[in-house]
């Protein structure tokens, strides 16, 4: 009846996971009826969770992100706890079965569940407001991919509490992940999660290709997109790219271990070799789908406090697209000690060196960008800062280990760790809240508070480098990656620091909470009213904030770069559109078909990874119902009439003169 | 005379700039003590010295124009409309490009010189060593001598050690940080590496891939004697092991964790060949 689901499968004799699960259950229910007392449901369910706004989607995904990192950072402080104490002859507190567990489930919730979602919900909020649009090209499609990437959250998550996840490292590697060496279910859990929250992401990335290449202001050539929208498309055409490689992967694994397939077993002709090609190929452009962003968001920030244009527009549209091309030629990288031979390894070896180039190119761009600049220290700009001076290092370090020889060394050893945290921590996430505080008043009205921002951005800054230069000199020592202990008593204290560095990055956590709930609470003394706290230079601030669900009742025509800031300069200045007379708008209405199809997913998940047959059907006809209903929806659209937009802008005009 | 001066200093600085905290430690890829972990080094330190001349200038100046332009300098100029050279777009293009063709000649010549399966030049006749990963053990099979050893690997110092090394289940990484190049060992696949010990010692050896619950454990010595001493330890090792047959390889290879080194005196020749091909005959055997 329910398949290889019992009782056992609840870990009781596990007292960290127990009342780590009570806690989070305990947290849920507080919130689920906090929410229903104050009867808050109606609400929710029209405007956020049924949304098919672009910027409420943008919005959730940020917010998920923000959950995640708080579940991943929790797997990061026991491993560096672990390994502060299995020195020597000790074994630590976390013994090998439930150790694994965590490595494994840090790095697929940190990169599929932190910095995937923060990435594209920053996209999806920030790109069409820069293009001068109304919505993405398919906004029901848009609150779909988010309930989809939900859904895998929520499947990565009860794999905490029923059952196990799997103990393979992040990108499960067969044989290990096969079903003769790991016939739990937690390998079942890491497919299916990420078989759901991968369509999602494709179906993001269709998206924001389509609305970028179709969807721009009047008079907005591809030269004159912002360069976070540039950074945007080479990031979409990426997942467009590479998503499905990793589905077709994933696909072959589970025939593997559902159906006795041989495509990566030892025995029977399988490959292993096959399934490391294939995950790299999708692997290493996700780097670049998650960093290529940051790298727009540090663009935009350089540009906007330090007053004047960014520097060399052309040569950073050619670098990201030309770092777009070549990501795609270097995966073999990641594996030069299986043995391919030398011009193989010598290839690829110097294709991702070439890499550097452009990458190069865009640092040396945002430094001449704040020369001759009147730079304001904000809180943005202290995250790009700290970005400069520490990318370039893992920059470096990452051009060492693609040396074929010198990576035969470095392989798998802690420095390849501290590399590409100092690339992820350094470039990814200093990116993500860099953007987060940039787009912050844009989305609420209201900018967060500096002095807590700034010492958020100390905490994480100081405590990476805590944390990861010890990574680096333990690789040159010969300390490898996984291990849950290790004889060198005399490495310990080097551990000792990288730990003190995850307390302080875990201070700077606790203060973004902080710094978000109080600014909450005074939000009425920092509240913006011109629509363009930051004196900006592109689309986004030339609307109230937050901004109307219509974002733009004109739609602007372009005429240059930085189109907000040459209206500024413009003879007429910007026009008040409380100055027009307005036209009737049409908008999407609110849509359950993402939340719904988001349910029977993980019904459908959880009951393959359970093997309850009876179960998976009702969740796969579930979902084919809900794709069915919402294709032959009637099609209507919410009216806005003229006058209430006139309202709103007259309201907005007002309150500017008030303040 | 002048020229190699010249070019030991960017070595020289790199190699304290990064060995400089480490001077207490000597071990690991640090503290080669082979010609492949040596040369190695060497190639990492090059690189390091060839990117670090970009990479200081680029953190300083970062730090120098952010302070300079701050807004309330009133001394900076404030340039708002400066937005392109085509001079400085030129210099930033070609000091990285030229960086990546110099370290790019760098690779492939290394690439090709380090090769793992490149044997070692060496008047000395190389011993030839077949590796098995096991869950969660390591087995070495000295060919010739017909004599295996787990978790330890006897060697002579000075003589290249060529290996050929497999897996008999999931995939693991052989690895001696002191020694240099590591390599994958994988189920039904040899791959071949090429060492040599230039000095007598222990050094640590490990698993650099992840394998399951025992992979913490996956970890041997490599002890480096002289040839005399080499020659006493086999003997010692024919006389005194059991026999590694076909059923003593079944019941060894369970799964077992954190194993005590052992040798074993006769090794049932064609062992690496039976356990490389032994996945595609089993398949077969299975059809029929």
């Amino acid at each position: 009846m329910l398949g290889k689901l019992t009782w056992s499968a609840v870990p009781f004799d596990q007292p960290i996971i127990m009342i780590t699960s009570g806690v989070i259950a305990l947290v849920l229910f507080a919130i689920l009826a906090l929410v229903t007392v104050k009867g808050w449901w109606p609400y929710l369910w029209r405007e956020w969770i049924t949304s098919v706004d672009h910027k409420r989607i943008g919005v959730m995904y940020v917010l998920l992100a923000l959950v995640m990192l708080v579940r991943g950072f929790a797997d990061a402080i026991m491993m560096r706890s672990q390994l502060a104490l299995a020195a020597g002859g000790a074994q630590g507190y976390l013994p090998p079965e439930h150790y694994d567990q965590i490595f494994s489930a840090h790095g697929t919730i940190m990169i599929f569940f932190v910095a995937m979602p923060i990435v594209i919900g920053l996209m999806n909020f920030a790109v069409p407001l820069q293009l001068g649009i109304r919505d993405v090209a398919f906004p029901v499609l848009n609150n779909v991919s988010f309930w989809l990437t939900a859904a895998g959250v929520l499947l990565v998550n009860l794999s905490l509490f029923v059952g196990e996840f799997a103990r393979t490292g992040w990108l499960g590697y067969p044989p290990l992940s096969e079903i003769a060496y790991s016939p739990g279910v937690g390998v079942d859990y890491y497919l299916w999660s990420l078989q759901i929250s991968g369509l999602g992401t494709l179906l993001s990335g269709i998206n924001l290709t389509t609305t970028i290449l179709k969807l721009r202001a009047r008079g907005m050539g591809y030269m004159r997109m912002p360069v976070f929208c540039w950074t945007a498309l080479a990031s979409n055409l990426l997942i467009v790219a590479a998503f499905p490689v990793l589905t077709a992967t994933f696909a072959m694994l589970l025939l593997d271990r559902y159906c006795g397939f041989h495509f990566f077993t030892n025995d029977a002709g399988g490959n292993p070799m096959m399934y490391i090609n294939l995950i790299w190929i999708w692997g290493h452009p996700e780097v670049y789908i998650l960093i290529l962003p940051a790298f727009g968001v540090f663009s935009e920030v350089v540009a906007t406090f330090a007053g004047k244009p960014l520097f060399g527009y052309r040569s950073m549209v050619m670098a990201t697209m030309v770092i777009c091309v070549l990501s795609f030629v270097v995966w073999l990288h990641h594996f030069f000690t299986m043995g391919a031979g030398a011009n193989v390894n010598a290839f690829f070896g110097m294709m991702t060196m070439i890499i550097a180039v452009p990458t190069g190119v865009k640092v040396f761009n945002w430094l001449f960008t704040l020369y001759g600049g009147r730079i304001r220290f904000t809180v943005p700009v202290y995250w790009t800062l700290g970005f400069m001076v520490t990318f370039v290092i893992g920059g470096m370090t990452g051009v060492l280990m693609a040396i074929p020889p010198a990576d035969f060394v470095l392989h798998n050893s802690l420095f390849l760790i501290a590399h590409f945290h100092n690339t992820a921590i350094g470039g990814v996430l200093f990116g993500a809240m860099a953007g987060y505080t940039y787009w912050f008043p844009k989305a609420f009205g209201f900018k967060l508070d500096e002095r807590l921002g700034k010492a958020v951005f100390w905490c994480w800054f100081i405590g990476f480098y805590l944390a990861f230069m010890p990574l680096y000199v333990l690789g040159l020592l010969g300390a490898t990656r996984r291990m849950q202990h290790y004889p060198d008593a005399h490495w310990q204290p080097l551990m000792l620091v990288a730990l003190a560095g995850a307390v302080l990055i875990l201070c700077g956590i606790g203060l973004t909470v902080v710094q978000l709930v109080h600014s909450i609470r005074t939000r009425e003394q920092r509240r913006d009213r011109t629509g363009d706290p930051w004196n900006g230079r592109t689309l986004e601030w030339s609307i109230p904030s937050p901004p109307p669900a219509w974002n733009f009742a004109q739609l602007p025509r372009i005429e240059s770069n930085d189109a907000y800031w040459a209206m500024k300069q413009g003879a007429h200045g910007v026009e008040p559109p409380a100055a027009h007379s307005h036209a009737p708008l049409h908008l999407p209405p609110s849509n359950p078909t993402g939340v719904l199809l988001a349910f029977f997913s993980v019904v459908l998940g959880f009951a393959l990874i359970w093997h309850i047959w009876w179960m998976a059907i009702i969740g796969l006809l579930g979902a084919v119902a809900v794709g069915l209903v919402q294709a032959w929806r009637p099609d209507h659209e919410v009216v806005i009439p003229a006058d209430q937009i006139a309202a709103f802008y007259g309201r907005q005009a007002a309150e500017e003169i008030a303040a | 005379m002048l020229a190699t001066r010249l070019k030991t200093i960017p070595r020289t600085i790199a190699l304290s700039a990064i060995t400089l905290p480490l001077a207490s430690c000597g071990e690991g890829v640090l503290d080669p003590q082979g010609p492949i972990g040596k040369a190695e080094l060497i190639l990492l330190c090059d690189a390091a010295a060839i990117m670090l001349p970009v990479v200081i200038p680029v953190i300083l100046l970062t730090v120098c124009f952010a302070w300079w332009f701050r807004a309330d300098n009133v001394r900076a100029r404030y340039r708002p409309e400066w937005e392109y050279s085509g001079r400085i777009e030129m210099i930033v293009w070609s000091i990285p490009t030229l960086v990546i063709i110099f370290l790019g000649g760098i690779a492939w010549i290394g690439s090709h010189d380090l090769d793992p399966p490149r044997p070692i030049d060496s008047a000395v006749a190389p011993l030839e060593i077949d590796v098995v990963s096991l869950d969660w053990k390591w087995l070495f099979v000295y060919r010739h001598e017909n004599v295996a050893s787990v978790n330890q690997l006897v060697v002579p110092v000075g003589t290249p050690l060529r290996f050929r090394l497999t897996s008999a289940s999931v995939m693991n990484s052989f690895f001696v940080p002191q020694l240099g190049s590591q390599i994958y060992t994988m189920a039904g696949m040899a791959t071949r590496l090429n060492l040599q010990a230039d000095r007598a010692g222990t050094y640590q050896g490990l698993s650099a891939q992840f394998s399951g619950d025992g992979f913490s454990d996956m970890r041997f010595q490599v002890v480096a004697v002289l040839a005399d001493q080499f020659a006493a330890w086999l003997d010692t090792a024919k006389t005194s092991g059991g026999a590694l047959d076909t059923a003593a390889y079944r019941a060894f290879a369970h799964p077992s964790k954190a194993v005590a080194p052992t040798t074993f005196a006769h090794v049932e020749p064609g062992l690496f060949e039976t356990v490389l091909t032994g996945w595609t005959s089993a398949a077969s055997h299975e059809e029929h």
